[in-house]
């Protein structure tokens, strides 16, 4: 197990600037009664679960629920509202601000043409059921989202991570986590080839992709003008020739002006 | 039937050469160099397009090989993930000598457009490079030229080349 990584600056907890008059625009929620068929969707599941909260967005229904009735709430939609997709699910990080993940689970309903997203808030060590048994296209998207995030799931046969290596330290999508990696991420490589100590030989990664150095003269050769490493840069054109030119000694060219037409035979 | 008669003396000479060890081998392995079908990312669709026919890489002698063990040429064609280079190295660990690579692309020379937690900032941190090919992705003119540089490269060195200091073990 790697050790814990501590950041002891932040810097992504703290807004570098903040517009006091600047509103998130946000697309207008309609009322669940402004469409037929979704109002049958709030009144069934109203019946059996507590609805926190339903609106329809741009077309979709948006449905917010207990995170404790999730397999339910998709087994119902499933079997009797025929939500027969679960196209995308995965986490939203609003840790920073109130220390949950919004889960979101995008269904569609080939036979209603419908689409709708069934959402719930859970806390951050919080464990949320697998709808594996609902859904199968879950599995990867429940393996992911712990991945990404570090939402914990149970009940899926393999939960493993699905994009980041096995011994990865942390989850790279929460809001905290540097783009360039943690301590343990930027060395990542190099301590599992070559071990720990080989960290001052390889040094730091070069994460400035604007950095001019003296040295990349001689270092870069220019193209049609290479020179071996090292080498002062030249103005002449490398010369490519190909080998039976170069005087390879085996192979010759043919020089047509050279070549003899023998007329008769030996 | 006729009589072939040859003249040493007159046509083509005698059938000597005078040449150094140096030469010949270099000669040998530069005209034969065999790259591993490797590929990581979009440049090595430009990769296998090279060894295709329009561009036709056979003619300098180079034949993709399936196993490291019969390759010495490392073409490092795309993208090299945190999680890939253990398994990158471990190839390259099992080329026999003398081995040569080939850094292709943005990517494999300094991360590229992908400056994040998940990509590898140059696979010289991982192997020892012989040449970095810009460009993203080279087109297959620029591999050949590439190859073409290193096979010259070759037949600079000597044979017996003392396998250089290796920074990395």
């Amino acid at each position: 197990m790697m050790r814990s990584y501590s950041d002891k600056q932040n810097v992504q907890k703290k807004p570098y600037y903040s517009d006091r008059y600047f509103v998130a625009p946000q697309i207008p929620k309609e009322a669940v009664e402004s469409d037929e068929i979704f109002a049958n969707d709030v009144k069934v599941l109203k019946e059996r679960f507590e609805i926190k909260e339903a609106y329809i967005q741009r077309g979709q229904l948006v449905v917010y629920i207990d995170p404790k009735d999730n397999v339910d709430v998709l087994t119902l939609l499933k079997d009797t509202l025929s939500y027969n997709f679960l196209s995308e699910h995965s986490a939203i990080d609003w840790l920073a601000k109130s220390g949950e993940f919004e889960i979101f689970y995008q269904m569609l309903s080939t036979s209603k043409r419908k689409r709708m997203r069934v959402k719930c808030f859970i806390k951050e060590k919080e464990v949320l059921k697998s709808v594996i048994t609902v859904y199968k296209s879950a599995d990867w998207a429940e393996r992911e989202m712990y991945d990404m995030f570090g939402v914990i799931i149970s009940g899926h046969p393999y939960m493993k991570r699905i994009l980041m290596p096995d011994d990865w330290y942390d989850h790279p999508l929460r809001k905290t986590y540097p783009l360039h990696g943690d301590e343990v991420a930027q060395w990542y490589e190099i301590d599992k080839i070559f071990g720990k100590e080989y960290r001052d030989i390889i040094g730091p990664e070069d994460r400035d992709s604007a950095r001019v150095d003296v040295k990349d003269t001689y270092r870069f050769a220019h193209i049609n003008h290479e020179v071996p490493f090292g080498a002062e840069p030249s103005q002449e054109k490398t010369n490519i020739d190909y080998q039976e030119e170069g005087g390879v000694f085996i192979v010759k060219k043919l020089k047509k002006e050279d070549a003899k037409i023998v007329k008769e035979r030996y | 039937m006729a009589q072939h008669k040859i003249n040493y003396l007159q046509e083509a000479g005698l059938p000597v050469a005078l040449t150094t060890v140096d030469k010949l081998v270099q000669w040998g392995r530069s005209n034969s160099l065999w790259p591993l079908t490797y590929g990581l990312a979009c440049c090595a669709i430009e990769m296998m397009a090279t060894g295709a026919s329009r561009y036709d890489f056979d003619r300098f002698g180079t034949i993709f090989r399936a196993s490291p063990r019969q390759a010495d040429v490392l073409v490092i064609a795309g993208t090299l993930t945190k999680k890939h280079a253990p398994f990158m190295r471990r190839l390259y660990d099992q080329m026999p000598d003398p081995k040569w690579v080939i850094s292709m692309g943005s990517c494999a020379n300094t991360g590229g457009m992908f400056n994040t937690y998940a990509t590898v900032q140059g696979a010289d941190r991982i192997v020892p490079v012989d040449i970095y090919l810009p460009g993203c992705a080279p087109r297959p003119e620029t591999l050949q030229y590439a190859l073409m540089l290193l096979q010259k490269k070759i037949r600079t060195e000597k044979a017996s080349r003392k396998l250089a200091p290796k920074r990395l073990v």
